[in-house]
């Protein structure tokens, strides 16, 4: 029996961009002792995924800063792959990575590991990275590299064992433009190399000799996929102590995959400690070029795909944050304390995936296309220390 | 990849080549609203970090999702 992963393609990929994640955002200063304890939770499309994150960040030596993240994926899944052609299936993904920073004048240098483990998944990566104030610390200009192996295995399927090798090169550009205007600009360059589809998934075809008029067989990805992509951010402080946030980013890659997203957020503090954070975000993609929804026969091409992350499809998500400020006047090692409260609603609609759970009475390649809310849910509480 | 090499070269280059001689047109005393913490493009690593899995676990797209990096200097 199929089983199906919402997530696949982007597994070791995550891994990579979280040892981004945690580098220091500051070049020519170390970023701040801190620690963050966060409680996440995803339900969407009949898949819930929740569990912890744990951060801690702290500098030594007057010149280093130490990171690291242990973070659980608790996934229970019922997703319209799996309702359709698989069973439904519970697992746990492990993930931790480890950081350090070393600053030396208006350098920083930063080198970072992460490992990733799940039952048929497991995923390391090494990260390089370089920045630098230049011109009055008003620009700051970063190299990064990362490299990261994954093994693939398939559960039930001892036989089945794969590898990808990932390498990212990353640059940006951040800038203080006026006393209340910053720009950002980030570009990144990812290759794969290896097996890149889910050995869960499958592709539907057209068969006359079947009850439903439709058959499935595996999926075929090809086995080497480069992607570039290029934002552009920019932050304004407002007349009054409050901060407007826009941001765009265009994808494209080897696959014939084009994107294209747009941010709009707002961050507002009041006066009793609390600050108030909204955002808009729309994101659309054109699909695959060996993506297809019903292949008009059994193995149509070399490549073929049926995947719903590599349709035609947008998504619109809607943000309330809410922080409240503790521990202001500081408690034994602590210097300050935030709690926070961050709530996402995701609408996926796709244009040319289709919804096989409402088939009765309808041709094949009739059936309506598929569309989805999610709600994402963070609490977490964060310690300056 | 071609562009992001020629970008590298680029930015390699201005690392070189820059004595940090310009004068800088917003000095550092004049910093207070860029270094408020509303203004960081990446308050809560922990935080964005996830909900960039998020996305990334679910649409196409992927890279250039990193905050670039600060830049004030004013700490």
């Amino acid at each position: 029996m199929f089983r199906a992963h919402g997530h696949w393609r982007n597994r070791g990929l995550a891994l990579v961009t979280l040892v981004f994640a945690f580098e220091a955002a500051f070049a020519a200063v170390l970023p701040e002792d801190r620690a963050d304890v966060l409680y996440h939770s995803y339900d969407g499309g009949g898949v819930t995924i929740d569990g912890p994150s744990v951060l801690v960040r702290k500098q030594f030596a007057g010149k280093f800063s130490a990171s690291a993240n242990y973070y659980i994926d608790s996934v229970s899944s019922a997703s319209i792959d799996v309702v359709t052609t698989a069973s439904p299936y519970e697992e746990e993904r492990t993930q931790y990575s480890l950081g350090l920073d070393y600053l030396r004048d208006r350098w920083m240098f930063n080198i970072g590991f992460a490992s990733s483990k799940e039952n048929d998944f497991d995923a390391q990566t090494v990260s390089l990275g370089i920045s630098q104030d230049l011109f009055g610390d008003l620009t700051t200009i970063s190299l990064g590299y990362s490299l990261g192996d994954d093994i693939v295995t398939r559960r039930g399927d001892e036989d089945f064992s794969d590898t990808i090798k990932r390498q990212h090169y990353r640059l940006g550009v951040s800038q203080i433009l006026t006393q209340n205007l910053l720009l950002g600009f980030s570009y990144e360059t990812i290759t794969d190399e290896g097996f890149l589809n889910n050995p869960y998934r499958s592709v539907r075809y057209l068969d006359a000799t079947s009850a439903t008029g439709f058959n499935y067989e595996p999926e075929i990805y090809p086995r080497t996929r480069t992607s570039d992509a290029a934002a552009l951010r920019m932050r304004y402080y407002l007349p009054y102590r409050a901060a407007l946030h826009l941001e765009y980013r265009s994808y494209s890659d080897t696959w014939g995959i084009d994107a294209d997203t747009v941010e709009l957020g707002y961050t507002h503090p009041l006066d009793d400690g609390i600050t108030i954070e909204a955002k808009v975000r729309s994101y659309s993609q054109g699909n695959a070029e060996f993506f297809s929804d019903l292949f008009p026969y059994e193995q149509f091409a070399n490549f073929i795909a049926r995947d719903k992350e590599l349709s035609t499809f947008s998504s619109t998500t809607l943000r309330l944050g809410i922080s409240y400020d503790i521990l202001d006047g500081g408690w034994k090692f602590i210097e300050r304390g935030t709690v926070n409260f961050v709530y996402d609603h995701i609408l996926f609609d796709y244009e040319n995936f289709r919804d096989l759970r409402q088939t009765t009475g309808l041709a094949p390649g009739a059936e309506p296309f598929y569309d989805f809310d999610a709600d994402v849910i963070q609490i977490f509480i964060s310690f300056w220390l | 990849m071609r562009l992001f090499r020629s970008l590298s070269a680029l930015l390699l280059f201005a690392m070189a080549a820059s004595a940090c001689s310009i004068e800088p047109w917003v000095m550092p005393y004049e910093r207070d609203h860029i270094a408020d913490p509303i203004m960081s493009f990446d308050r809560d690593p922990v935080s964005s970090s996830y909900i960039h899995h998020v996305y990334e676990a679910r649409e196409g797209a992927r890279g250039a999702t990193g905050s670039a990096g600060g830049g004030c200097g004013c700490n």
